[in-house]
């Protein structure tokens, strides 16, 4: 049986790649595909807390629904906001986009 | 080592290393294709964790909506950044750091905890009857109905943003519609 500290392992790894995308890189598109694997990684452990901790009860699995839901939001609004960015300033570089910066 | 161990371990190397050539890929197109190869070892994670359904709905969701949703804005957008400037921005290198001490915390937090060495004790009911019983809960006004139906409407609403910020300029100032 696989021990519970190799999903947290695993995930806390993909996380903090993801976080390094997010911080790191400059493509807007590139930041969405970071957050995307940080949601995964949570996701992982959601199941993984749901199967060996609490499996008589389903909100592990609810929870993760709810967090597929949010992350299609997300990954809707995100990529139309990159796409309305591009038809008006002609880039996707997050150095670029800095019209709010104070 | 059993069987399952040599899956896991053979799923999350696959898992992390196509994380890592999601960040590192100078090509965003790699970039997306090894994303979907990362979302695809999750499903496989979830498959082990005996969640046949949310596999189901990782491939359904990630693989096929949000993954075809990211490929067409990297082709929308092919020639804002080209591949041979620099990728990463001018403090990666904190980032670096702070995701590398970020790991680093965590696996220290994992040493503290001294639940975390429990065996998954094995399911009571079949998989069908997990399905039914999440379905069901989905929709039973004492449990999850609330969340349910706000994260519908966060989705809708989401769709119905997403089309309106999408639209090109010169159509919405059309219709007096300029923001």
């Amino acid at each position: 049986m696989i021990p519970l500290t190799w999903y947290l392992i695993l995930s806390a790894a993909v996380f903090c790649v993801g976080l390094f995308g997010v911080l790191a890189r400059r493509n807007a598109v590139a930041i969405l595909m970071g957050i995307e694997l940080m949601l995964n990684a949570v996701n992982i452990n959601l199941v993984a807390f749901w199967r060996y901790l609490s499996s008589e009860v389903i909100s592990g699995q609810v929870f993760v629904i709810i967090v597929f839901a949010v992350a299609a939001a997300e990954a809707a609004v995100g990529l139309a906001l990159i796409i309305s960015i591009y038809r008006r300033k002609r880039t996707i570089s997050a150095d670029d986009i800095n019209l709010m910066k104070w | 080592m059993t069987g399952l161990q040599i899956v896991f371990i053979a799923v999350g190397v696959i898992t992390f290393a196509a994380a890592v050539m999601v960040v590192v890929s100078r090509n965003l197109v790699h970039a997306a294709l090894w994303l979907i190869l990362a979302l695809a070892g999750v499903a496989v994670l979830f498959v082990i964790l005996e969640a046949g359904f949310l596999a189901i709905v990782q491939v359904a969701v990630y693989i096929d909506a949000i993954a075809i949703l990211i490929i067409v804005t990297v082709m929308l957008t092919r020639h804002a950044m080209r591949d041979d400037e620099p990728q990463l921005n001018k403090t990666w290198i904190w980032s670096a750091l702070a995701a590398i001490l970020l790991f680093g915390g965590l696996l220290f937090l994992f040493n503290q905890v001294p639940d975390l060495v429990a065996q998954a004790a094995p399911l009571v009911e079949t998989d069908d009857t997990y399905l039914e019983i999440l379905g069901k809960s989905l929709v039973d006004v004492d449990r999850f109905v609330i969340p349910f139906e706000v994260a519908s409407v966060l989705l809708l609403a989401a769709m119905i943003g997403a089309i309106v910020v999408a639209r090109p300029p010169s159509s919405s100032s059309q219709e007096g519609g300029q923001e």
